[in-house]
Order: structure tokens, then sequence, then C-alpha cells
């Protein structure tokens, strides 16, 4: 009796902790502090939104507003609405010539973020590892730990250009390895990999029989190159789980669709995790990337041209005040290091928004191999990164 | 992206920009923009540095009207003759070939409605290859060469997010 009112006790005090221990293990987003640091300034010129700062182009509006009006409100097929699925594959078709069935490895999802999520659930077994390089997006660390899986990261750094090397990758590999996580061009360093550093990694990948996950949600903002699609490597379409979007390219981050292309076997799985958990992405935002794909080629082309000299702007521009930035050709962050200011990023960055009201993100928020360095997003007007440029430059000169 | 092309958008959006933010902006030294902005103005490339102004906002702006007009063409001139002719009035801002049911379309802008009427009717519609004229006063301009003088959107992003 004794013993049965102990262990009744014993349960009624362990939930008092009403959170998953799997949950409370993840930290949250460092990037939450300066969001709600920035929140209490005026006139802060932020560098540090992820987003372009076009609004999605009025053709692609405009399509949301004509489905809306046509009474297109209902739920589409869990896998997304089939025209859309058509569109994706022939685009895939006629811009890296792969074939994707539309029926059986295409999967619309609301953003890449849940179709990374619904990937990590797909394939991974407790105490599997994914090898992840870094530093990286916020999310990946964590979906995978909700998967239930063990994240395995893999620094870069800015001796190879935030290239990560198969060499490493490779060091990396343990029996419990299952699958390697990229994103190329890549967020948070503008950092971009060339078909023959692609197929190094893909040799990896081949010899350890592990699936890439490529997240390339970047690729149209690919200057001074041509980005390589990590699935239309030799050998790979089937290993591959691919990810893109309409978020960056026809900026459409609120309107939440993206899609993940991959075999059969992988798609059906995570489709199966999207129908119980998702069911479908927004109708209306599935028509308006149907009319992105179709009509959305020179407001895009116009948006990554103008991408293009911010740029030049902003990268030259932390060169001239002795922050020293790597040439990045892709997404639209610079990657400037503030080592020589004998300053922690976060201390730089903290500093920075209070005193010259400038909101950039610490490195280190994307992973430890981050530290030193400040992502600064040039998805700004021109007049706020020269603004910002001149108050950097002052507080530099401060410091 | 052609050097000239690029630099060519950057102007046409912003013709007050200097040369060394231009170069800021794609990557080349100044000499070498100038180089090209000279060639470009040289050329004929560039015509003009504008600007475009909501004169509505102003007291005493202008009044504009649309001009249709019909023309009959006579063996010797064509319809370049008649426009150049067209073309040569200050009060004429632009001047088109169309197609469709009338063949020039032309913009006059004037300080009233009356001075823009008796200048059509004076000025415009007596000559020789004119048959007749139509003309359609601008009430209010929402948008000017790709500018929305009107605009009413206003969005707001978050100043931190991943």
């Amino acid at each position: 009796m004794k013993q049965s009112t102990q262990n009744v006790s014993r349960l009624l005090h362990k939930r008092q902790v009403r959170v998953s221990d799997t949950v409370q293990s993840v930290p949250p987003s460092g990037i939450r502090r300066f969001f709600d640091l920035a929140n209490e300034l005026e006139d802060v010129i932020s560098l540090g939104v992820g987003e372009p700062d076009f609004v999605t182009p009025w053709h692609i509006r405009e399509s949301c507003i004509h489905a809306l009006e046509q009474g297109h409100t209902s739920y589409t097929s869990n896998q997304g609405l089939p025209e859309l699925r058509e569109e994706i594959a022939s685009t895939f078709m006629r811009d890296h010539s792969l074939h994707y069935d539309p029926n059986e490895e295409i999967l619309i999802t609301t953003g890449v973020s849940e179709g990374v999520d619904i990937a990590m659930r797909a394939i991974l077994n407790r105490g599997d590892e994914v090898i992840i390089s870094e530093p990286c997006y916020v999310s990946y660390v964590p979906t995978v730990i909700f998967a239930g899986g063990v994240p395995v990261t893999v620094a870069t750094g800015i001796e190879n250009d935030f290239k990560v090397t198969a060499e490493r990758i490779e060091d990396a590999v343990t029996e419990n390895t299952r699958a390697i996580m990229i994103n190329y061009p890549n967020n948070p360093t503008g950092a971009t990999m060339g078909k023959k550093d692609l197929e190094e990694i893909a040799d990896v990948a081949t010899e350890y029989d592990l699936i890439v996950i490529s997240d390339e949600i970047y690729d149209k903002l690919t200057y001074d190159g041509k980005h390589t699609c990590f699935s239309s490597l030799n050998g790979m379409i089937a290993n591959t789980v691919l990810f893109n979007g309409f978020s960056k390219s026809h900026a459409m981050t609120g309107l939440r669709v993206g899609y993940a292309l991959g075999s059969s076997d992988i798609i059906g799985a995570m489709t199966k995790i999207h129908q119980y958990t998702m069911l479908c992405a927004p109708i209306t935002s599935q028509m308006a990337a149907i009319d992105a794909l179709r009509n959305g080629q020179t407001e895009m082309e116009r948006m990554v041209r103008e991408y293009d000299r911010r740029r030049h702007l902003i990268i030259s521009g932390f060169n001239r005040i002795g922050l020293d930035c790597f040439w990045g050709k892709g997404a639209f962050y610079a990657f400037p290091s503030i080592a020589g200011t004998g300053m922690t990023a976060d201390e730089f960055a903290e500093r920075l928004m209070l005193e010259k009201r400038v909101a950039v993100v610490p490195g280190d928020v994307f992973g430890d191999s981050g530290a030193g360095f400040l992502r600064c997003s040039y998805a700004a007007s021109r007049d706020d990164i020269k603004e910002a440029l001149l108050r950097i430059g002052e507080f530099v000169e401060s410091i | 992206m052609d050097i000239a092309q690029n630099v060519l958008e950057i102007i046409e959006n912003d013709p007050k920009i200097d040369i060394s933010e231009i170069a800021a902006l794609t990557g080349r030294s100044d000499e070498e923009i100038r180089d090209c902005v000279d060639q470009l103005e040289g050329d004929g490339t560039i015509r003009k540095y504008k600007t475009i102004i909501d004169w509505d906002k102003v007291n005493n702006g202008f009044v504009y009207a649309i001009i249709e007009i019909k023309v009959s063409l006579e063996r010797e001139t064509g319809y370049n003759v008649v426009a150049d002719r067209i073309s040569k009035f200050p009060e004429v801002r632009s001047v088109r070939l169309m197609s469709g049911d009338h063949d020039i379309s032309l913009t006059v802008r004037g300080k009233s409605m009356k001075q823009v009427a008796f200048f059509v009717a004076e000025k415009i519609a007596t000559l020789a290859q004119v048959q007749s004229t139509a003309t359609h006063f601008v009430l209010k301009t929402y948008k000017e060469d790709g500018v929305i003088l009107h605009e009413t959107e206003h969005t707001e992003r978050l100043p931190i997010v991943a």
C-alpha cells in the first residue's frame, strides 16, 4: 500500500513538468533574444531578416485574389494540386533534365520548414544520426531531435569559403549515420558549392549508402555562376530528398508553400505524415505557386539582378570598414568577420543594436562555427544598406 | 549581366545616382562606369535624365490631354512627315503612331483645358493632313512611366527573422 502511494506521488510530481523531455532538451532559437530587443527600439535598420524586402509580384498576388473570387477555398489532395506538381515536374525537366513523377515523387508542403520536419520523421529511426553542415539554418538541428534522431554537425569555415568538404563529412560518418543535410546557396553564409565540390559529397553518400537532404530554397539567388541541383549529380536522384519553394525566389514567404522531391518510398512516407498532420498546403498559395512558375520569370530575374547589386554594395562596404567579408555568391546574406574587434558576435550585435540601431544576427546562432561572424541580410533597400554600413563603420571606429 | 544593361537599369530607376555608387553596385571601377555612361550618352542610348512629377500636388500645375488623330496621307507625305511636324510643338509631350482606329496619338500639356483645346483646334486640327481629332482630358494620373503616384500599399516586416 505504502509503495503504491509513493508511486502515485512520484507520478504526480513528474507531471508537474508538462513538456516532453525532448522538447525541453532543445534551447529556444538564439534569434529570439535579438528579436525582442529590436522590438523595444525605434528606428532600427534591419539587416536581420531572412526574407525578401520585395512584396510578392503583383501578378502572383492577383492570381491569389482570382482564386478566392472563383471560390477556390477547399482542401486539395494531400500531395498538392496535380497542376502544380505537373508544373514543378516540367520545370525540373526543362532546367535540370530531371524526371520526377508528379504522382509519386513530388509533395507540396507548407514551405521547406515543414518539408524538412516530415522528411526527418519519415526516414529516421530512434538514434539515427544526421550529418549537418554548419553554420546552418536554425531549424535543422531541432527537427532532427524532434524526430528522435541525433544531429551531428560538421563545421565549415572561412578558409574554404564555408563550403562543406567531403573529408569532414566522411570523418563524421558512423554506423548510425542515416543522412547528410546540406543547404547551398547557404543561409547564413551566402556560400555556394560548385558541381565538383558537390560530386565529392555525392561520392561519400554513395559509398556509405546515405540519403542526402538538400535544401535548395535559394537556388535562383545564385550570382556569378550556375547552381547545381544535387539530384542532377550522377546517380543521386534516387538518394536525394530535394527541397525548394517560392518564398525566396518569388518573395512569397508568408504564403507558405514549397515542395519536396524524392524517390517514391520517401515521398510516400512523408505524404503519410503530411496527410495526418498538415492535410494540405493552403490552396490559395498553391494556385499562386502555379502562376509563379508559369509567369514569374521576368519579375524573379529583376529581383535577382537587384540583389546582386546590393551584394556588391554590402560586401565591398564591409571590407572597406575593415570587417573582412568573403564574396559569397548566393542567397541574400553577407557574413562579415568581426574577429578583429576582439568582441564576440553576440556582444557586437547587441551593442550595435543598442548604440547604433542596426539589427544583425550573430553568426553563432547558426552553430559554433559561425562564431565571430555576423549574418547581414541584403534583402533590404539600398538606402537602408548604405545607412547601416555608415552606422556600422562609426561603431567599429568607436570600439 | 551585360554591364551597359546593368547601368541602364540602375540609371532608369535612379537618374540622380552618382558614378561611384553605380561602381559599388556593379563591382566595377569608377573609370569603367564613367566610360560606359559617356558612351551611352554619346551614342544617344541615354536621351535625357527625367523626373516624374505629380503635378496634381502643385498649385497652377498642368492639364494633360490625349489627342487621337486620323491622318490622310498624300503621295509624297508619309506618317513621319506629319509626326515630325507635330513633334515640334513644345505643348506636345509625346507622339506615337498607333494601330487601331486612329493613326497618331499625342499627349498635350497646357496650363488650362481651354489652352489645350485651343491649341488642338488651332495648331493640330488645321494641319492639311489631319482629317479629324478627338481630345480626351486626363482627370487623374494613377501611374506614370512605371511609377505609381497614388500608392496605398504599406507592408511591414518583422525586424529579425531566421
